[in-house]
C-alpha cells in the first residue's frame, strides 16, 4: 500500500527494500533505466515508481542520453541516516566488545572447572 | 590467552519500525546466554566504554522485571527497564523494554542465539510502535557523546558520492 509520508525524506524512501536495491546497483555506476529494469526483474513502472521516490528525496539524480534516462546515485541525503545509525552501532559495539571479555573469562572458569572435576564428568 | 575481538556489531533498519542488532561470539551459546542475563556480569558490559552500570536488575521469568541504570561519564544518568514476556533458555528472550527519557514508548525486544561449532550469533530485534519511537530509543544512548568513528563515517558518506 502506497502511504504518501515514504516519500518525505531519505529515511524513509531508503526503508523500502527494493529502492535499497536500486541505490545499491546505482553505488556502482550510472545506469540506464533498461539496465535497472532488467537487473531487478521487476516491471518498469514499477522501478519507475521506485526512482521517482528516490527522485524526491535526492538520492538520484536524472539525465537524458539520446533516447536513455540515465540515473545515478547521489548519496549526500544519506548521510544523516548513517550518521545516527553508525552512533548507534558505536554504542553497542562497545556494549558486545566488552561482553566478548565476559565472555573469554566464563570460558576459562569453565574450562578450569572442567580440569578440577573428576575426568569423565562432564558430558 | 590472546583475546579474540570474534566480531563487528551491525546495526540495520529491517522496517520502519525497527533496529536489528547482530553479532558474532567466540563462545557457545549457553555462556552467552549467562552473559546477558546475569546481574553481576551485565555490569561489566551494559555500559560499553561510556560510564558505570549502577543497577542491574533480573527477575527471570514470564513477568518478571529487568532494568538497569548507567551513569554516564557525564555525570547523568541512562535508565532502561522492562518486563520478559518469553523465556526459553539459552535461545530467545523477549521482553518490553522502555527508556526512562520516554515512558511512553515501549519497544519489544527479541534477544536470539544460535550456535554452530562453538560460535554463538546473536541477533537483537528491537521493534518500536512507530518512527518516533525507534528514533527517541536510537538517540537514547548518545548523551555520552562519542564522536571517534565519525570522521570514517564522511568518508564512507563521500565515498557515495
Amino acid at each position: 500500500m502506497a502511504r504518501a509520508a515514504t516519500t518525505a525524506d531519505a529515511f524513509n524512501a531508503v526503508a523500502e527494500p527494493r529502492r535499497r536495491q536500486i541505490l545499491d546497483l546505482l553505488a556502482a555506476g550510472e545506469r540506464p533505466v533498461n539496465d535497472l529494469v532488467a537487473l531487478l526483474g521487476l516491471a518498469q513502472p514499477q522501478v519507475s515508481k521506485h526512482l521517482r521516490v528516490l527522485r524526491q528525496v535526492g538520492l538520484v539524480d536524472v539525465r537524458d542520453e539520446g533516447r536513455q534516462r540515465m540515473y545515478r546515485l547521489n548519496g549526500y541525503p544519506l548521510k544523516p541516516i548513517c550518521d545516527w545509525v553508525k552512533k548507534y552501532e558505536q554504542l553497542w559495539s562497545e556494549r558486545l566488545d566488552r561482553l566478548d571479555e565476559v565472555l573469554a573469562d566464563l570460558k576459562d572458569a569453565e574450562m578450569k572447572d572442567t580440569e578440577d572435576g573428576a575426568d569423565g564428568d562432564d558430558e | 590467552m590472546a583475546m579474540t575481538n570474534s566480531g563487528t556489531a551491525v546495526v540495520t533498519l529491517p522496517a520502519d519500525t525497527q533496529i536489528l542488532i547482530t553479532r558474532e561470539f567466540d563462545a557457545p551459546r549457553h555462556l552467552v546466554y549467562r552473559a546477558w542475563t546475569t546481574p553481576e556480569l551485565i555490569r561489566r558490559w551494559w555500559s560499553g566504554e561510556r560510564g558505570e552500570v549502577t543497577v542491574a536488575e533480573v527477575d527471570l521469568r514470564v513477568g518478571g522485571k529487568w532494568r538497569y541504570v548507567m551513569v554516564a561519564h557525564g555525570g547523568f544518568e541512562v535508565a532502561f527497564h522492562g518486563e520478559y514476556i518469553e523465556i526459553v533458555p539459552n535461545e530467545r528472550i523477549v521482553s518490553t523494554e522502555v527508556f526512562d527519557g520516554a515512558p511512553g514508548a515501549a519497544a519489544v525486544s527479541t534477544f536470539t542465539l544460535t550456535e554452530v561449532a562453538g560460535r554463538t550469533t546473536m541477533t537483537l530485534l528491537v521493534e518500536h510502535k512507530d518512527v518516533a519511537d525507534r528514533d527517541a530509543h536510537i538517540n537514547s544512548g548518545m548523551e555520552g557523546g562519542m564522536q571517534e568513528g565519525m570522521d570514517k563515517l564522511e568518508q564512507v558518506a563521500r565515498s557515495l558520492l
